[in-house]
């Protein structure tokens, strides 16, 4: 129908650029949140997993017996129990030809794969009595000899986890374009590093949590879980547990977090689920901090080999990588753990203009827990390794680091532009991202404070890391390679009798403000106050089927969605406006909850009288109009497979070099997310991302013995990034928005990830460049400065 | 993460708990403030029959001084030695060290008395003790018994105490005009244990030391004294050479473990770094709440 007088983005009263506060804020600070673990059931009851203790072994028998006469047991289940009544699963899809993954179960059959897999199920009338069953299981082990180190996994020597596969390699992606030889023959300088990425984990405030509630009346399987894909996790049910969609529900209440990790299909969760069917009784799981440790997927765990070629002016022509990486016994389920090495090895070197790329990827097994995707997969590694080698081919060249990159950097006259590795860039902001960067940092002046003080015998260093991000997938990513997880996210938009809407949306909200920023969208389309509208998620009985939260597709899918119904609401409601003031429709406009005269301005009746009206005096209407206040839209991203943005991140850090301590003292990010919906929530995301990001640099790493054991899995000895050390992180933005959409935001919730320990690893090894040392191994340890500097005597 | 049940009382007098413990021996455990206890509890690593909660006696709280002589109840949390201001005139490098032990919500539930029953080899309040030369008055059945805080820590969470004995209190000395203390130590974040600590305590003469202390933590299973180390500290002007001579003994006096968090180089090389450090603020000290 008609266009409005204004765009969304320009009208008065639009929301959208605006900080408005979270409306979900108020309550979950007054205490009033709902967990999973809050909801109350009735003949409730609690399951706990023994867990293996050994990273490979066979289990030659199972007594259960004074297990099953312990206090409070109702049932004490084995993985041959469980697989009667849920059908395996395999981590593989068609679109990574070659990947390997062996059926996975609920919990272990005759054989245990990793420290920590689930093994024995007891349900209890509480949990702690369930813990006091368990430990009256005994299992007779025989260990088995464990594949831990990825290096070797490969070797002829090495066991063989998954004999069928007659190897340990799960999958192998060889990436070759232009001339890739004749560049290093011809470079100035080849530049060669090896960079080392330790595993870590999400470490979600609120841990995995369920209560699956089979119903047998009805045969009917309601799931309350922490998860940030409920329909996915719909289908998962339904499909191995025997069940259609329609007998499936999933509700996802407030969830605490989530960064990847609550979307994958869990061995225990599946097996709450299928207790609950052997029940016909609500059965909880919640997972606590030391299963989370060995249960949870882990993330990254990368060695990467790079060689850089670069002219003598700096222009950097060609790199070649290689990835090695290790996920565990089993490639993840449903989206596989062959994501994040793809991605390492399309995304290393994207910022910059190099036509000559060449790229091996190895995943290996092991016996370790799962690897898979986790928030910014696979970008962080990309971004450090490129900009590590960009740091060293500037020092090679002798040119400033941010002169090389001005260089090199893909610029504005380039777009569309098509990477070595295939990604198209719509449009792309590096120049601008760059300039601004080293404008909020006062480059010059910080190199001359860095100058001074290394007299002083104080080390500080400047890293600088531009990124690509991701975003916006469509199909391209899950399902093409056959995986039933949507694309596309839907919204339900309804007028209410009381004039106020109910937005009824497919993406979820873990705590990052979803909920907020697809309320301002609803808002400023509709042209009604901000707390008139108010966004339902996570439920499959009551939310439309999308794709949920992941790569950073909420504000740009579920909030053009949001935008379609909106438009198409506000035309319906015009429509009826139209027909009840005998006006055209194109006259009228809805501004702050009233219809008005869209020229003037001047006030013709309130929402709320024509909901009374479209309601309950429909007969006062002409009678062939029927008013629809309840419309539906989906929205798939289309013209791309996905959306790019960019940024720039810079951090500025003393190390100590006689403890090996680092303080990090300062840190920029400057992002083009395309359009800024809600700042404050942005800039946060992206605060709340680099942090994540520090923890990976510094801090986090799940430890590993040559054995297979996870030598700190406890939040004494694992280490997350907390306030006291993180620095004042200053953002900028820079906004070019996406034309294939009418939003135009880009997506925003893995861009501080990305960079933040590239930044952080380049500014150490700036501060240490004076003295010789590098440090090429994340986190950055104290020991392994000092291992660097050569202060570790023997 | 859940407890194994146990049996649980919480005695009104101090007789009546050390009459308990007497009855039900190893079986039974003190509950103090419960930042160690409880989670030991969770994780299984213990599994008392009883756990026998202290909290209502009273007499076992405060902190007084008397002709040179500071008493602090074994009850007495973390967080009132950070607001005492006798800690701060008359033994001041507990009120240096507090700050360094684990985060407000611990600290207001933490007490003195578990921390030095506990025994945690990374604690920073033994060292402290040792470095102090408190006297741990510890309650019987038979009577009291004060142990020196030299022969107090005997292992890996292991001290003197007997399982039917309670700690009440610990006695230090005041500082006189001539002594100092000091105290660094190296931890990832604010609030962890610490990697490696030092807590040091000396007579000053301008610039000499006597009498000299260093008591390093998170290094061995107990408290370690530095006896090489202070023996080349003592008595004689300190120049760069001597902080140099010292900083090498250590490597006969100390033995650091290797772990998850740093290995024994590291730590090696990191309390060569405390050493200076305290040397440094033993002739110089920066007064307390200042810095930062
Ligand atoms: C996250 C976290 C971080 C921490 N960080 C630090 C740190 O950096 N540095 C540090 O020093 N500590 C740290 N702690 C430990 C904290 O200081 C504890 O409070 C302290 O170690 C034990 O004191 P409590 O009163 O809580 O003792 P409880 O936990 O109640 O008891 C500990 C043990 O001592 C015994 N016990 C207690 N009181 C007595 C008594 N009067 N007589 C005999 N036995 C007794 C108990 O039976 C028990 O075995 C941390 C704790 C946590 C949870």
């Amino acid at each position: 129908m008609t266009a409005p007088p204004f765009s969304p983005f320009d009208r008065p009263n639009s929301y959208i650029g605006r900080s408005v506060p979270r409306p979900n804020a108020r309550r979950l600070l007054a205490g009033r949140g709902q967990f999973t673990d809050d909801v109350q059931f009735a003949r409730l009851t609690h399951v706990a997993f023994l867990r293996s203790p050994h990273a490979h072994a066979r289990i030659r028998g199972l007594d259960l017996n004074a297990a099953k006469a312990a206090p409070g047991v109702i049932v004490i289940a084995t993985g041959a129990d469980l697989a009667r009544l849920c059908r395996p699963w395999v981590g593989t899809l068609t679109h990574f030809a070659g990947l390997k993954s062996p059926p996975q179960y609920p919990l272990a059959i005759d054989r245990v794969v990793w420290r920590g897999e689930p093994v024995v199920a007891a349900v209890a009338a509480t949990r702690a009595l369930a813990e006091d069953a368990l430990e009256l299981v005994v299992v007779d082990w025989e260990e088995l000899p464990a594949v831990a180190d990825m290096e070797t996994a490969l070797d002829p020597a090495t066991s063989v986890i998954h004999p069928e596969f007659g190897d340990n390699k799960a999958f192998s992606l060889h990436l070759e374009s232009g001339a890739v030889d004749q560049a290093f023959a011809a470079a100035h300088q080849v530049i060669e590093a090896e960079w080392h990425f330790g595993r870590h984990t999400a470490v979600s405030l609120e841990p995995r949590t369920m209560v699956a509630q089979f119903d047998p009346s009805e045969q009917r399987l309601t799931v309350f879980q922490s998860t940030q894909t409920p329909y996915q996790m719909q289908d998962v049910y339904a499909r191995h547990l025997g069940l259609s969609d329609a007998q499936v529900r999933v509700v996802a209440k407030d969830v605490g977090g989530s960064f990847g990790m609550k979307l994958h299909v869990y061995g225990d969760e599946m097996a709450t689920a299928a207790l609950s069917m052997m029940l016909g009784r609500p059965v909880k799981f919640v997972a606590d901090r030391l299963e989370s440790f060995v249960s949870d997927i882990h993330a990254r765990d990368h060695r990467v080999k790079a060689r850089v070629a670069v002219t003598a002016d700096g222009e950097i022509t060609a790199f070649a990588v290689d990835d090695l990486t290790g996920i565990g016994p089993f490639s993840a389920y449903p989206r596989t753990s062959a994501v994040e090495g793809n991605q390492v090895i399309r995304l290393i070197g994207g910022p910059y203009r190099h036509r000559h790329y060449r790229a091996d990827l190895k995943v290996v097994f092991q016996n370790k827990n799962i690897m898979s995707q986790y928030r910014a997969v696979g970008h962080p590694i990309a971004c450090a390794v490129t900009e590590a080698m960009v740091d060293l081919a500037a020092a090679s060249v002798g040119l400033d680091p941010v002169e090389l990159r001005r260089r090199n950097m893909l610029t504005d006259d380039m777009y569309p532009y098509t990477s070595p590795t295939g990604f198209v860039f719509e449009r792309l902001s590096h120049h601008q991202c760059l300039d601004r960067l080293v404008g909020h940092m006062d480059y010059e002046s910080l190199r001359a404070e860095q100058e001074r003080l290394r007299r002083h015998g104080v080390f500080r260093g400047i890293g600088i890391a531009a990124y690509i991000e991701i975003t916006n997938p469509g199909p391209a990513f899950y399902g093409v390679g056959g995986a039933r997880i949507s694309a596309q996210d839907g919204c339900i938009l309804k007028l209410e009798p009381s004039g106020q809407v109910r937005c009824l949306v497919s993406v979820t909200e873990q705590g990052q403000g979803t909920e907020t920023a697809m309320a301002q969208v609803a808002a400023s389309v509709l042209g009604i106050p901000l707390d008139a509208v108010r966004v339902v998620t996570g439920d499959t009985e009551v939310t439309p089927h999308g794709g949920a939260t992941w790569a950073s597709r909420g504000a740009g899918i579920g909030g053009e969605t949001v935008l379609r119904a909106a438009r198409a609401l506000r035309d319906n409601i015009l429509a009826l406006a139209g027909t009840i003031l005998q006006a055209h429709a194109d006259t009228l406009d809805i501004r702050d909850g009233l219809i008005v005269d869209a020229d003037g301005g001047r006030e013709r009746m309130a929402l709320a009288e024509l909901a009374r009206i479209a309601f309950f005096r429909p007969d006062t209407l002409p009678p062939d109009f029927q008013p629809e206040m309840t419309v539906a839209r989906h929205h798939v991203p289309r013209g791309q497979p996905f959306a790019f943005t960019n940024g720039i991140q810079a951090a500025h850090v003393e190390v100590e070099i006689e403890t090996g301590f680092i303080k990090l003292l300062k840190h920029w990010v400057v992002d083009d997310c395309g359009r800024v919906i809600n700042p404050q929530l942005v800039d946060e995301q992206i605060r709340g991302g680099v942090v994540q990001g520090i923890g990976a640099a510094l801090f986090e790493e799940c430890i590993y013995g040559a054995d297979g054991q996870m030598q700190n899995g406890t939040l004494a000895d694992y280490l997350v990034p907390m306030a006291g050390e993180m620095p004042d992180i200053v953002v900028d933005h820079v906004s070019t928005p996406t034309v294939y959409s009418e939003l135009g935001a880009k997506g925003v919730g893995e861009a501080g990830t990305a960079a933040s320990a590239a930044a952080v690893l380049n500014a150490v090894n700036d501060a240490l460049r004076p003295l010789g040392a590098r440090v090429t191994t994340i986190p950055l340890t104290p020991d392994r400065v000092l291992a660097a500097l050569g202060k570790l005597d023997a | 993460m859940k407890p194994p049940s146990f049996d649980y009382v919480r005695p009104r007098s101090l007789s009546e708990a050390l009459g308990i413990l007497a009855a039900r021996g190893d079986g039974a455990r003190l509950l103090a403030g419960g930042q160690s206890l409880m989670p030991a509890l969770n994780m299984r690593l213990l599994s008392p029959e009883l756990v026998v909660d202290i909290g209502g006696l009273d007499d076992l709280r405060g902190i007084v001084e008397r002709d040179g002589l500071v008493r602090i109840g074994a009850l007495t949390r973390h967080v009132d030695l950070q607001r005492s201001a006798i800690v701060v005139r008359h033994v001041p490098l507990l009120a240096v060290a507090i700050d360094h032990v684990a985060h407000p919500a611990i600290r207001n539930r933490g007490t003195i008395g578990g921390s030095i029953a506990f025994a945690d080899p990374a604690a920073e309040l033994p060292a402290c003790a040792v470095a102090l030369q408190a006297r741990m008055i510890v309650a019987g059945m038979a009577g009291t018994r004060i142990v020196p805080a030299d022969e107090f820590f005997l292992g890996i969470y292991e001290t003197a105490l007997g399982p039917d004995e309670i700690l009440v209190a610990l006695e230090f000395d005041a500082v006189g005009p001539d002594q100092r203390s000091a105290f660094a130590e190296l931890a990832r974040r604010r609030g962890d244990y610490a990697l490696v600590g030092l807590a040091a305590h000396a007579r000053v003469d301008a610039d000499r030391l006597d009498e000299v202390r260093l008591v390093y933590f998170s290094i061995g299973p107990t408290p370690v004294r530095a006896r090489t180390a202070e023996a080349l500290l003592t008595g004689r002007p300190l120049t760069r050479d001597t902080v140099t001579a010292a900083q090498a003994a250590l490597a006969a006096d100390l033995d650091p473990p290797a772990d998850t968090q740093a290995s024994s180089a590291a730590r090696r090389q990191m309390a060569r770094v405390l050493l200076a450090r305290v040397v440094m603020e033993l002739l110089d000290p920066v007064p307390i709440g200042a810095g930062g």
